[in-house]
């Protein structure tokens, strides 16, 4: 054991280096090809597939799945990569126990439905490791396309108007591309650099030009994009984390999760990452598991998960609450925060209060609890940031804070599309970003050749 | 407790499941291991004559297809007779019998086609007291190049006249096995029959090619890269093998003809299929290839239990039962309708039914009613035809249901016929005979 493992407050290095390394290691190791040839032939290829109806991007699954099973994992990875170009990010990262694989006729059958993920990972990745393209820009057209933000809509988008011949400019804040895939995921989803990975194999197929460190309303403005491009696709995700409003939030301690997340991601030496010994975490989301889950994996002592509603509420998947269980993490329902209680401006515990439902409407109780934590994390939310899109030109509209667009991706604005959890209507998940940034570039595809 | 004791043209045996002749039962070590097992009788892997014995490829001898979850569904092998010396099987034999009474030990025999040849083994057969012989007339690879196995089957004057010499020869019981690669096994059953056989035993093994493979372009299994077609058999050839056994069983000029049933048989189910269609015993290998000797006390119990449930206290109430039922497609009953039904409640909504029926049958199964996905059997299309059952993954989910006489048959708008009519009175047959 590392020395520290019980230190008080926010310490670095409270395990040993293979303790790191086994904890973040591969969530669900890859299927070889013995296990996939085997979980394959579960598969009863159905007609009109009820988990090809349940996947945002409509990836034919029977089919990519009759292909593993007839030892033709890269025509398998094809049939993915037509409908989701990061089918390998989506194998690890999606629900799939809330969308294909729930679906499955063999989770009616016999509750234990098709491992759909981990064979989608497993074609992904044959055709990753053996660099198979599958794609050729077509034509030229001359046209030129910008993108803001280089994340899973946008790199969808990308690679979609990349195919038809458009000249794609991504324009990326932070320094990397991926986005979420990138920042935001927790590590053991996607272990060894997997999503850079993805974004050079997509990239191949060329005619994307990926500018970094260039963010929207600071070093450009809407109006610029377009003035100099024939469209605009606008894929820059959430950027503001939503306030407890709980009294003494500013105290050293409390911090957003998903900085946190993106900085664990970025860490070349978790050893160097502090964490508290006692860690509270306030949400309900994947995004409050995965600052959770981590904690622990980093060696927190005790994590605590507050959530403001029942556990039926919360919109972490089951699997996903389990995991957070299985490694030994605390959820509590129905505490919502009031108050942080600091010792010199570091934060020592948090007051919270306990909630109830009454004629529907969540409302404090008035008792409280007190928990002792060196450190908290806000994980109730992202919001959209509005204020640059605003200022160069007309303003796009927005309908509940996020952009407003049509079915094909189309903001009120002329020439400007939009996707992923920036826009109304979302569910914020990678798989979605990836459908909503492929279907505009085929709208903007149309609207460029008509 | 059903009494499943055998006693098969004169050979006794504890129960009717018998390993055939086939590399399980090549020598002492097997046959042994294969009695402690349960197994109640062992038919010996063919002894050829006396004289230097034949060899075997070096490479690979068998090969296979697969079902989901690589379930091995059908074998060939090219193993021709027993390579060992004649003089050393015949001791083993002796000693087996000796120290096995109790169960059925028949010798598999193929010498060249002379009846000196036969007069010369017999003889040595009988000296090991073994209950019984069986003419091994069905080998299709190899031997039968060299005039013997197949080469013999197929001809059935060769077969007639084979047993002949072995019936004049010997005291023993004569089983003659038969070849299914003809093109009526009645002939060679008629024939052997002919020649005074006690009994056939059949199927042997179908000439195939499982594969190729595709990187040499060669047939599996690959000697240094050419292969030869061998003989198949396992679950796959199950079917093939009930018509063949159902045809003799049935054949008026082989009637009553003892039968020992051979073709796939996995489990008691299987077995209990072939006695039906008029097997005295059933003979396995393939099965204990692939899952080794201890399936047999599944079949025994299985067996045992299926005859306790339906009140047949011995094989004869079940041997040949089914056999009348057996007919020929023209005495079918026309005025028979039936009509697939989907029990929703186990329904699981795969459409594999309904993919099947739209593309490639009647388009009888709804895939969507009132805006969802609903599976279920339009009457007014439906033939009965059956197709729906087999290919749905959910046993018992889908019946075929037969309509009542004096029922609307909502496809012909016709009402169910209570009387039994076949093609033979039918107005469309131009060949019809008056009804009686």
């Amino acid at each position: 054991m590392a020395d520290g493992l019980y230190a008080d407050g926010i310490a670095a290095g409270r395990l040993s280096g293979e303790e790191y390394e086994k904890n973040f290691a591969d969530l669900h190791p890859p299927l070889d090809r013995h296990e996939a040839a085997v979980e394959a032939d579960r598969c009863y290829f159905c007609f009109d597939a009820p988990c090809t109806t349940a996947c945002p991007t409509s990836i034919d699954i029977p089919m990519f799945i009759r292909q593993i099973a007839t030892d033709n994992p890269l025509g398998s990875a094809r049939t993915i990569f037509d409908q989701n170009i990061l089918g390998g990010m989506c194998a690890r990262v999606c629900p799939t126990e809330t969308l294909c694989e729930e679906a499955c006729v063999r989770e009616e059958a016999e509750g234990k439905p098709v491992q759909i993920g981990r064979l989608q990972r497993y074609a992904t990745d044959a055709a990753m490791e053996a660099d198979a393209q599958f794609y050729e820009r077509a034509a030229p057209t001359g046209k030129s396309v910008a993108i803001v933000g280089a994340g899973p809509a946008g790199l969808a988008c990308a690679h979609r108007l990349a195919m038809h011949g458009h000249d794609v400019t991504i324009l990326e804040a932070r320094p990397k591309p991926g986005g979420l895939n990138e920042f935001g995921i927790a590590a053991y989803k996607t272990p060894n650099g997997f999503a850079q990975a993805e974004v050079d194999y997509l990239m191949a197929i060329g005619g994307i030009r990926l500018e970094e460190g260039k963010a929207l309303g600071r070093d450009f403005s809407l109006g610029d994009l377009t003035r100099d491009h024939d469209a605009v696709f606008l894929g820059m995700g959430l950027a503001g984390v939503n306030a407890l409003g709980a009294e003494g939030e500013a105290a050293d301690g409390v911090e957003s999760a998903v900085d946190y997340i993106a900085h664990l991601r970025q860490a070349r030496d978790l050893a160097s990452l502090p964490v508290g010994r006692r860690v509270v975490v306030i949400g309900g989301g994947m995004t409050a598991i995965d600052a959770a889950v981590q904690a622990r994996l980093l060696g927190a002592e005790e994590v605590t998960i507050c959530y403001r509603r029942g556990q039926e509420h919360m919109n972490a998947s089951a699997f996903e609450q389990d995991l957070a269980a299985s490694k030994g993490v605390t959820i509590r329902h129905w505490l919502q925060p009031t108050r942080i209680i600091a010792d010199n401006g570091r934060v020592s515990g948090i007051e919270l209060e306990y909630t109830a439902l009454k004629d529907g409407r969540l409302s404090g109780t008035g008792e409280t609890l007190t928990l002792r934590a060196d450190q908290v994390f806000k994980a109730i939310g992202q919001s959209f940031e509005a204020g640059v899109l605003n200022g160069s030109t007309a303003s796009v509209e927005l309908e509940g804070r996020r952009i407003k667009t049509d079915a094909e991706g189309r903001t009120s604005m002329p020439n400007v599309w939009a996707g992923g959890d920036c826009i109304a209507g979302g569910d914020d998940l990678t798989v979605s970003a990836v459908a909503q940034g492929r279907d505009a570039a085929e709208s903007i595809h149309r609207a460029l050749a008509g | 407790m059903a009494d499943i004791r055998s006693n098969f043209v004169g050979i006794k045996s504890p129960n009717p499941f018998w390993l055939a002749s086939a590399p399980p039962t090549d020598k002492a070590y097997n046959v042994e291991r294969a009695f402690k097992a349960g197994w109640g009788g062992v038919v010996w892997k063919t002894l050829g004559e006396e004289g230097p014995p034949v060899v075997n490829v070096n490479g690979p001898r068998y090969g296979a297809i697969w079902g989901a979850d690589r379930r091995l569904l059908g074998l060939n092998n090219i193993e021709l007779i027993t390579d060992r010396d004649l003089y050393l099987n015949l001791r083993e034999i002796k000693q087996v019998k000796k120290n096995w009474p109790d169960r059925a030990l028949i010798v598999s025999l193929m010498v060249p086609c002379e009846e000196q040849a036969w007069k010369a083994i017999l003889p040595l057969v009988e000296e090991t007291e073994a209950d019984g012989i069986e003419l091994n007339f069905g080998c299709p690879h190899g031997m039968s190049e060299r005039g013997m196995g197949a080469a013999v089957g197929q001809v059935p004057e060769y077969v007639e006249m084979v047993v002949r010499w072995c019936k004049q020869n010997t005291r023993m019981p004569v089983i003659t096995k038969l070849t299914p690669n003809i093109t009526d096994v009645r002939q060679p059953a008629r024939a052997a029959h002919a020649g005074g056989t006690d009994a056939v035993s059949l199927i042997n093994t179908i000439n195939s090619i499982t594969s190729v493979n595709l990187d040499n372009f060669a047939p599996e299994p690959t000697i240094d890269g050419k292969g030869s077609h061998g003989g198949y058999c396992g679950p796959a050839v199950k079917p093939i093998a009930l018509n063949m056994v159902a045809e003799i069983a049935r054949d008026p000029q082989t009637a009553g003809l003892p039968i020992s049933g051979i073709g796939g048989i996995t489990t008691w189910r299987d077995a209990a299929e072939f006695l039906a269609l008029g097997s005295g015993t059933v003979q396995v290998c393939t099965a204990a290839m692939t899952y080794g000797f201890k399936i047999v006390e599944e079949m025994i119990e299985g067996l045992e239990n299926w005859m306790d449930a339906k009140g047949h206290a011995t094989l004869d109430d079940v041997i040949g039962r089914a056999a009348p039922n057996v007919t020929d497609w023209q005495y079918l009953n026309l005025n028979y309708v039936t009509k697939a039904r989907i029990d929703q409640d186990q329904c699981i909504k795969c459409g594999r039914c309904h993919i099947a029926c739209e593309d490639t049958s009647h388009q009888a199964i709804t895939a969507m009613v009132d805006g969802k996905r609903h599976f279920e059997v339009i009457e007014e299309e439906c033939v009965g035809c059956n197709l729906c059952v087999n290919v749905c993954p959910v046993e018992g989910c889908i019946d075929m249901v037969p309509l009542a006489a004096g029922a609307l048959d909502k496809r012909t708008g016709e009402k169910v016929e209570p009387v039994y009519a076949n093609w033979t009175t039918h107005p469309n047959n131009p060949s019809k005979v008056a009804a009686e």
